[in-house]
């Protein structure tokens, strides 16, 4: 007691008293390239309404893809630190910082090779998506600003999902990234087709966001806990048996079957036809690849880091939507009419492949799945950008016939289409085939021979169908739905197609790029920095403890086990 | 199937082995809800049996204070209402925020402890709180400025 009243006055540290809020440990230069797409967004809205009449299109299109492009460029000092690159980056500098993958936040966001390379990812793809609803909106004589901010504001929500270490916050991307994307499907005004299918999407989203947030009401009924480093350590110190691995096992299924319905696997894929036939075809091209990238994001952290030791309870659930996926993706793909819902089948069997990767739960499977969605992504926008030229002004003539004889009334639009066919269908020289190749390597060297089987099986039929339109655009004589000669290809959907191409033949040529990027990519989990580490917390006096009302225990960061 | 349910988890009670207290509290939920439905059944069966039944066309009019109703059941609304309804919700949710963090954002407190040494605490939110409300409103501003923009304030 005598030192006690010697002692020079101590500092309270954070967290010593009763109902004091600490606030979490920010790291800024790990939230730069979200700040900027959304800033981005915030002030293109704020520009364009204030500014009304005075700003075009052309302004809207180049914000957007400069804002796409400055996302990606602050996110590569992120990817320097996750590396480790020896003399740094930019503003970062391995002698101030240390080098690794890290999380910030109080541990919610986590910055890994994994969130970090999906984050370019899905900067760039809203850049060339930018360019393919400008070349719509420029076509139908449509001048607003909503769809570019909606893009980016929809970016930032996926941004958060790759990144996210918690459940909450995983749910929080997830809506960011929904509710702007239920309002591109229903953009375009004109069509009644639009409207309905934003209403279809907003209900069935609504619905699989409930599903998922009950899974993750769930978990936190059997661990004790949101965060996924929380879980992951409960579930591996805790032999979790009975009612509380019932519950974990709930939570599970129901937050894959929210996340299904994201991703458009088969039982949960009825909405994805609809909405892309529906919906303007520029923004579908922003919904088959963003959406998409951001969803099995979400669902590889879920399940890899989060519930690591349930792998032998999810992978059977994996490995039935993966089946169903790929084999009903590309045989309701064959009989379809309409070119947009049978692009819809199609990205029903990629996800098929996708789900290969996350079942074979390892760093093969993840490598698998960043290989793959970076190869999807741009595929998939080329595609829907050739689809909204050919539909032609009012964004309606999406019968399969309007590409007979495509081949002679526009030959460079339809060799476009053929390359990006073919590289979905997976042939040699195309990003297709690696994409196809590692997934199956994965599903392999993960013992699920079987999976592989039916995969490859089913990309036999996906063939056909991408043959067919093929076929119909050089073999066959131009059609009453052909369109006229001198389609007219607006300039930036032009440049897009241009970037789109390139990607998937240089990734083609030259897949080595691509997969050492995406094997230094794998998801971690860092548990956060102790705010109170090195500060000495703990040594409160024993009457300053009397004086709190013995409530003054400094709070470390527990693992959050009850 | 409500009723079989109970009847398990009250023998379980008993037994005391195969339910874990988390399941069994949820065995008050069970009779609470099959007490409501009793009741409700109880009281409207008891009102059928008990009241005269004499159907008339004029009881099944719509009571209006005694006048006889005129014209139709459904009418139409203005739909210019909703987009305040959306402003509403907007500003309404800012309220739900900002209330809570006003009561807390007060008080830099002062400890002493029985040496005579002053603490001094900043409020429970700080700095940090007050930035992140700033920004929070920022946003919303930008909303509104966008809504006036637009001349939704307007009345048309």
């Amino acid at each position: 007691m005598a030192m006690v009243a010697q002692a020079v006055p101590v500092d309270v540290l954070p967290g010593d008293l009763p109902g004091e809020v600490v606030p979490p440990v920010v790291d800024w230069a790990a939230l730069v390239p979200l700040i900027v797409l959304a800033l981005g967004a915030l002030l293109l809205l704020t520009f364009a309404s204030l500014l009304r009449g005075r700003v075009g299109l052309r302004f809207f299109t180049a914000w957007t893809a400069l804002v796409g492009l400055g996302a990606f460029v602050t996110a590569i000092p992120l990817w320097a630190r996750v590396q480790g690159w020896a003399d740094g980056f930019a503003w970062w500098d391995p002698a101030d910082t240390p080098a690794g993958p890290f999380s910030t936040l109080g541990g919610a966001l986590g910055v890994d090779g994994f969130s970090v390379l999906l984050t370019m990812l899905i900067a760039l793809a809203v850049v060339v998506c930018s360019l393919v609803v400008a070349g719509q909106a420029a076509r139908d004589g449509e001048t607003r600003a909503e769809t570019h901010v909606l893009l980016l504001l929809s970016a930032v929500g996926g941004v958060v999902m790759v990144g996210a270490n918690d459940l909450l916050v995983l749910f929080l991307g997830l809506e960011t990234l929904s509710l702007a994307v239920y309002v591109l499907a229903a953009m375009n005004l004109r069509r009644v087709q639009s409207q309905e299918a934003g209403l279809k999407y907003f209900v069935l989203g609504a619905f699989s966001s409930a599903f998922f947030l009950y899974g993750i009401a769930m978990v936190y009924g059997g661990t004790g806990s949101t965060s996924l480093a929380d879980i992951t350590s409960f579930l591996s110190t805790n032999l979790v048996v009975g009612n509380s691995s019932l519950l974990v096992l709930v939570g599970i299924a129901l937050m894959v079957a929210g996340l299904g319905f994201k991703v458009a696997a088969v039982p949960f894929h009825s909405w994805s036809p609809d909405v892309y036939d529906g919906a303007p075809t520029s923004s579908v091209a922003f919904m088959a690849s963003v959406v998409k990238v951001a969803a099995f994001a979400g669902m590889v952290r879920v399940l890899l880091l989060g519930f690591d030791t349930f792998a032998a309870d999810w992978r059977p659930i994996l490995q039935v939507l993966a089946v169903l996926s790929l084999v009903g993706g590309a045989l309701m793909a064959v009989v379809q009419t309409n070119i947009k819902r049978l692009l819809a089948y199609s990205s029903i069997s990629h996800a098929g492949f996708i789900l290969l990767g996350v079942e074979a739960a390892g760093t093969q499977g993840t490598r698998a799945v960043v290989v793959y969605l970076v190869a999807y992504t741009f595929l998939v926008i080329g595609s829907f950008a050739v689809v909204s030229i050919v539909g032609r002004s009012g964004d309606g003539a999406h019968a399969v016939d309007a590409y007979r004889g495509l081949g002679r009334v526009s030959p460079a639009l339809a060799a476009t289409f053929t390359f990006l066919l073919l590289a979905q269908a997976g042939v040699p020289f195309t990003s297709g085939f690696y994409a196809k190749f590692y997934a199956v390597i994965a599903a392999v060297d993960a013992q699920s021979a079987w999976l592989a089987v039916v995969a490859m099986l089913s990309a036999v039929v996906a063939a056909y169908l991408y043959l067919r339109v093929v076929v119909l655009m050089w073999f066959t004589a131009p059609g009453e739905h052909t369109p006229a000669p001198g389609l007219r290809i607006p300039a930036t959907t032009g440049w897009a197609l241009a970037a789109c191409t390139a990607i998937t033949l240089f990734i083609g040529l030259l897949p080595g790029p691509l997969t050492s990027l995406a094997d230094e990519a794998p998801a971690v989990i860092v548990e956060p920095a102790d705010p109170l580490a090195g500060s000495g917390g703990g040594d409160l006096p024993a009457d300053l403890s009397d004086l709190l009302g013995g409530a003054g225990v400094p709070t470390g960061a527990g693992n959050g086990a009850p | 199937m409500l009723l079989t349910d109970t009847t398990v988890l009250l023998s379980a009670t008993t037994a005391g082995e195969s339910y874990s207290d988390f399941v069994r509290s949820y065995l008050t939920v069970g009779i609470f809800a099959l007490l409501a439905l009793a009741l409700v059944a109880t009281l409207l069966g008891a009102g059928a049996l008990l009241r005269p039944t004499r159907p008339q066309p004029g009881k099944y009019l719509t009571y209006e204070s005694g006048v006889d109703p005129v014209g139709e059941g459904w009418a139409q609304t203005q739909v210019r209402y909703y987009i305040f309804a959306l402003l509403f919700v907007i500003f309404d949710v800012e309220a739900v925020f900002i209330f809570p963090w006003a009561t807390r954002l007060d008080g830099d407190t002062e400890l002493v402890d029985s040496a005579g040494n002053v603490f001094e605490v900043l409020g429970p939110y700080g700095a940090y709180g007050l930035i992140k409300m700033l920004l929070f409103i920022f946003v919303l501003a930008l909303g509104l400025v966008y809504a006036w923009r637009k001349r939704v304030l307007r009345w048309m």
